[in-house]
């Protein structure tokens, strides 16, 4: 039987070119707490889905959403940090290992 | 200086579109060579880890000292790898084309990638380096430049230096933004020996994860504007009457890639589809600012949003 001491979350950062689930990928991270992989920047050239839409179906939780904030004045045409950024979880049971 | 090869109208409006510029084998063996001598060696039997060899380069190595806000003529003695290579046509002329040949030194360091045997002696599980901005947050329209000096071939299995093209207007703060693994249209440095890029101050970048056996070689020196760049470039110095506005959205379906407004309005990979318009704005803005041209605009990205009658 899975408790906390064994079950360990996966998490997948998508970032999307808007605030649509259905919108493409523009960047992506994975941590494991499972510690079967250990990702790092610049890893990889394609990212492991298309989608957030794509993840949902392959399983990940959506768990947080970045929320449409208005632009402040004076900082409309302003550009930094990317806008839509999406956490997914898995939950592992490392019973299964 | 001789010979100065300044850059072109196109040159500088990639530098303005992507935030960098590139110059593949610019620097001859015969520099390449005596800058490595220069770097010196540190005694294999010190080879302790990653920071016990920084210690010991640092100690044995020749490149120069220089006090932050030197003059760049002032930095490098006559005779030294470094002053032949900012004394090199190409260079010298970009650098005049970016920052003005009277700029100030900032600082030059050496970026040692490790391979694997330093990361197991500083019992750490070698990764590569997060994205990051240089510095700190930086949102002044005057730009320093950082010259990213590859002595040696850089290959694959070497880690160059990931980059993202088009981020350098993006205001961020230093290494906030490594939560980024990856991120579309990044870049990886794989070169021959002495290449040279000119980084605009704010672009992304990350250094890589050496997978070779050889210890990868980076020297970064960041020059800063001592006045206004304003039409330092070639045809720059020229001054133009502003370009007339072409059609756009519905046009005769041509594609005009060489045309300014086509490359200052050029997407990434990694554009947002709203906040990728903004970046053309950033473009457009930076143009007026190393042009002088108030009145400069591509595709009506500008002029349409300061239509405003008060």
């Amino acid at each position: 039987m899975p408790n906390s001491d064994t079950l360990r979350q996966k998490i997948l950062v998508l970032y999307l070119s808007s605030s649509s689930l259905e919108a493409g990928v523009v960047a992506w991270s994975l941590y494991d707490g499972t510690g079967e992989y250990l990702h790092m920047p610049g890893d990889t050239e394609e990212s492991p889905y298309q989608t957030g839409i794509e993840a949902l179906k392959d399983g990940w939780r959506l768990i947080q959403a970045s929320p449409l904030i208005q632009h402040s004045e004076g900082d409309e045409f302003k550009t930094g940090y990317f806008k839509y950024e999406f956490f997914f979880e898995k939950i592992i049971s490392k019973e299964h290992d | 200086m001789t010979d100065l090869k300044l850059l072109k109208t196109k040159q500088m409006a990639h530098f303005a579109a992507k935030g960098f510029i590139s110059f593949p084998s610019a620097v001859p063996d015969h520099i390449n060579q005596k800058f490595l001598d220069d770097i010196g060696k540190a005694p294999s039997e010190n080879e302790k880890g990653m920071m016990s060899h920084y210690s010991n380069i640092m100690k044995s190595s020749t490149i120069p000292l220089v006090p932050a806000g030197t003059s760049l003529k002032d930095s490098y003695p006559e005779g030294t790898a470094l002053n032949e290579l900012i004394n090199l046509p190409e260079i010298s002329g970009a650098i005049e084309s970016l920052v003005g040949l009277d700029c100030l030194l900032d600082h030059h360091f050496l970026h040692i990638t490790f391979p694997q045997k330093y990361w197991e002696k500083s019992k750490t599980p070698q990764r590569s380096q997060s994205i990051h901005q240089d510095s700190t947050i930086d949102p002044r329209k005057a730009f320093d430049i950082q010259i990213f000096y590859f002595p040696h071939e850089v290959t694959k299995e070497m880690g160059g230096t990931r980059y993202i093209p088009g981020t350098h207007f993006r205001v961020v703060s230093e290494s906030s933004i490594s939560r980024y693994q990856n991120i579309k249209g990044q870049e990886h440095v794989i070169c021959p020996a002495g290449t040279v890029m000119i980084f605009h101050m704010g672009l992304w970048h990350g250094g890589g994860l050496n997978q070779s056996d050889q210890l990868r070689y980076l020297f970064k020196i960041r020059l800063c504007p001592k006045r206004r760049q304003l039409r330092l470039w070639e045809e720059g110095q020229i001054k133009n009457e502003t370009e007339p506005q072409r059609p756009i959205f519905w046009t005769d379906g041509k594609k005009q890639e060489d045309h300014l407004f086509s490359i200052l309005t050029k997407p990434e990979p990694w554009f947002e589809m709203d906040s990728g318009r903004l970046e053309y704005l950033n473009r457009i803005r930076f143009w007026r600012y190393i042009s002088g041209d108030d009145n400069f605009d591509a595709d009506y990205w500008v002029t349409r949003v300061e239509n405003e009658f008060l």
